[in-house]
């Protein structure tokens, strides 16, 4: 049972993956504590479960979500954040969080404050090794998170605007110098995060069967702890930590019963890293 | 009548713990998220040495005041050697950790709470309504002189100094650390009393009194009124803190509406209303010149 355990604890480390990346490319880029990302997390999963009632086509519902999600995460930081940049970090840290317990009211008065049931088979084929099954839909949630990543990657490391994104994540103002549209990369990146926060809000919505508009609520703040383990804007860091975290909460409290709440694991995981580590596993010194 | 009092009780009682507050962020500016972790962790002392340990409320506000302390120092010796947005995560966690042992372990009643906690009596009179709110108004005021006392003292100033330029002010020989965790803990302590007569106004406590939520909110008091003023913490938490109950007749649209006005405040007034640059001083500095 460890192994199944293992593969489940897998599939909740992608989806914690999904969103905690798009934190970490956010504060990599605009050193902002983007809480409200778990409000489009939130959001992209309620216009999926809405676009496939609708239409039937889950892929199509992934994609629309995404699309809307994305522009949504550049208006929030066109209209909320950028102004706000240039005032101690707590200021833009309130207005997010005020923007993500906005959003929870929106989508509740509009969705109605119930969990909505969500059951659908994804079209991907069920493995069986060895007596062990390994659902559909499982195989979908592993199948599509790798694709992302390797997408990312190979965004981030083969092509130019990947490059201008990192050089912009290292350096703005030196990298505006050398004729790198900042303000499109910020826009760029937040598109993507906020996309792959969507995708994640679809998938969990799947893997869990329902979404309700609090869905968002331990998201957000896990997703700053693993971003912290990880090392604060470092996108690799905050994948392995997901991971792990995902790994560890399901064999730890499923399997080995230890006697923690779940949700809390992942702030004492980062208070130690904090001790042991201050800049996080794969954070940048200084 | 007796509902609007209720409501102020806990405005002056949220209005204590915003003060503690800005010693921490205001004066010696670091970011706290976790400030309802230390006033739950005043109420629950509170409920416990007066429920299970049969001390009055004032026998109890003493020790209530050291726990809180000490936990104060416990949080604050690690978490304060991290800076900005890692101490803001630190907290935060803290924050979710006290709440999960609240909540998890069967001695603080876990999800149900702890109930029955009496009455404060004074002068042999159970102080309830309007006599427990001039109690709470009491120690209100005495938190705001605390403040005042506190900017004006040495360490005070140190603390500010810090927050400006924390270089230069240990280059000064200013013990960055020590001058932090004086700040933190008087913080926390104002807290703590902040969470009796909390508990005491209750009759019952739960965990999620003091989630997370209450630390952002007890965080924008501050913010909104203006970090590090003496009147900002009491403007902010009359303002946010009466809102949701001028809102009432909106109903299911109260929250939405607090939501948003909080984000257009601090989008557009991000230094507070009673900090640098607001427009609130604008008008009154053009009236008394000078006095700022």
């Amino acid at each position: 049972m460890l192994i199944e355990q293992i593969l489940n604890g897998l599939a909740t480390g992608s989806t914690y993956a999904l969103i905690a990346l798009g934190l970490a490319l956010v504060y990599g880029i605009l050193g902002i504590l983007h809480v409200a990302h778990a409000g489009v997390y939130m959001v992209g999963a309620y216009i999926g479960i809405g676009i496939y009632s609708l239409t039937g086509n889950i892929f199509l519902a992934m994609i629309a979500s995404m699309v809307f999600c994305g522009f949504l995460g550049v208006a929030i930081e066109r209209y909320i954040y950028f102004p706000l940049l240039k005032f101690p970090p707590y200021v833009p840290l309130i207005s997010s969080i005020a923007i993500f317990t906005g959003m929870e009211e929106l989508i509740r008065l509009i969705a109605g404050p119930t969990v909505q049931t969500y059951s659908l088979t994804l079209p991907f084929p069920t493995l069986k090794i060895k007596g062990m099954v390994i659902s559909s839909n499982l195989m979908g949630i592993y199948i599509i998170t790798a694709l992302v990543f390797f997408l990312l990657w190979y965004f981030s490391t083969q092509t130019e605007t990947g490059l201008a994104m990192r050089a912009t994540s290292q350096d703005m103002a030196v990298a505006s110098s050398l004729g790198i549209n900042s303000q499109r990369i910020i826009d760029l990146s937040f598109f993507i995060s906020s996309a792959i926060a969507a995708l994640a809000g679809v998938l969990v919505g799947i893997y869990y069967n329902t979404v309700s508009p609090g869905m968002g609520a331990v998201p957000a703040y896990k997703a700053l702890a693993l971003i912290v383990v990880g090392g604060l804007g470092s996108v690799p860091g905050a994948v392995i930590a997901s991971l792990a975290l995902g790994i560890a909460e399901t064999v730890l409290i499923g399997f080995a019963h230890v006697p923690l709440p779940r949700d809390a694991l992942a702030f004492i995981a980062m208070i130690v890293v904090l001790m042991w580590k201050p800049q996080g596993l794969f954070g940048r010194k200084g | 009548m007796s509902y609007v009092i209720t409501v102020a009780i806990f405005i002056s009682i949220y209005a204590i713990v915003a003060y503690g507050l800005n010693i921490i962020v205001g004066y010696a500016g670091q970011i706290s998220l976790g400030h309802a972790a230390f006033f739950g962790i005043g109420a629950y002392s509170a409920a416990l040495l007066t429920t299970k340990a049969g001390l009055t409320f004032w026998g109890a506000l003493p020790i209530v005041i050291l726990i809180s302390a000490i936990i104060g120092i416990l949080c604050g010796l690690p978490s304060l050697r991290v800076k900005n947005d890692f101490l803001a995560i630190t907290t935060i966690g803290i924050n979710f950790i006290v709440e999960a042992i609240f909540l998890y372990i069967p001695f603080f009643g876990g999800a149900l709470g702890l109930g029955g906690i009496p009455r404060v009596v004074f002068w042999g009179t159970k102080l309830k309504g309007g006599n427990y709110l001039a109690l709470c108004l009491c120690v209100l005021l005495l938190v705001v002189l605390i403040n005042r006392w506190f900017a004006k003292r040495w360490m005070g100033l140190a603390c500010i100094a810090l927050r400006e330029d924390e270089t230069a002010a240990s280059s000064m020989g200013i013990s960055p650390m020590r001058f932090k965790l004086i700040a933190f803990v008087m913080g926390t302590a104002i807290a703590g009393v902040g969470g009796a007569l909390y508990a005491h106004q209750m009759h019952f406590i739960a965990p999620s009194d003091f989630g997370f939520t209450v630390s952002v909110m007890l965080l924008s008091f501050v913010v909104l009124g203006g970090m590090g003023t003496l009147w900002g913490p009491l403007l902010g938490a009359l303002i946010l803190g009466s809102l949701p109950e001028l809102a009432r007749p909106l109903a299911n649209y109260r929250m939405l509406l607090y939501s948003a006005l909080l984000l257009l405040m601090i989008r557009f007034q991000p230094q507070g209303l009673l900090g640098k640059n607001s427009f609130l001083l604008s008008i009154f500095s053009r009236k008394e010149r000078g006095n700022g």
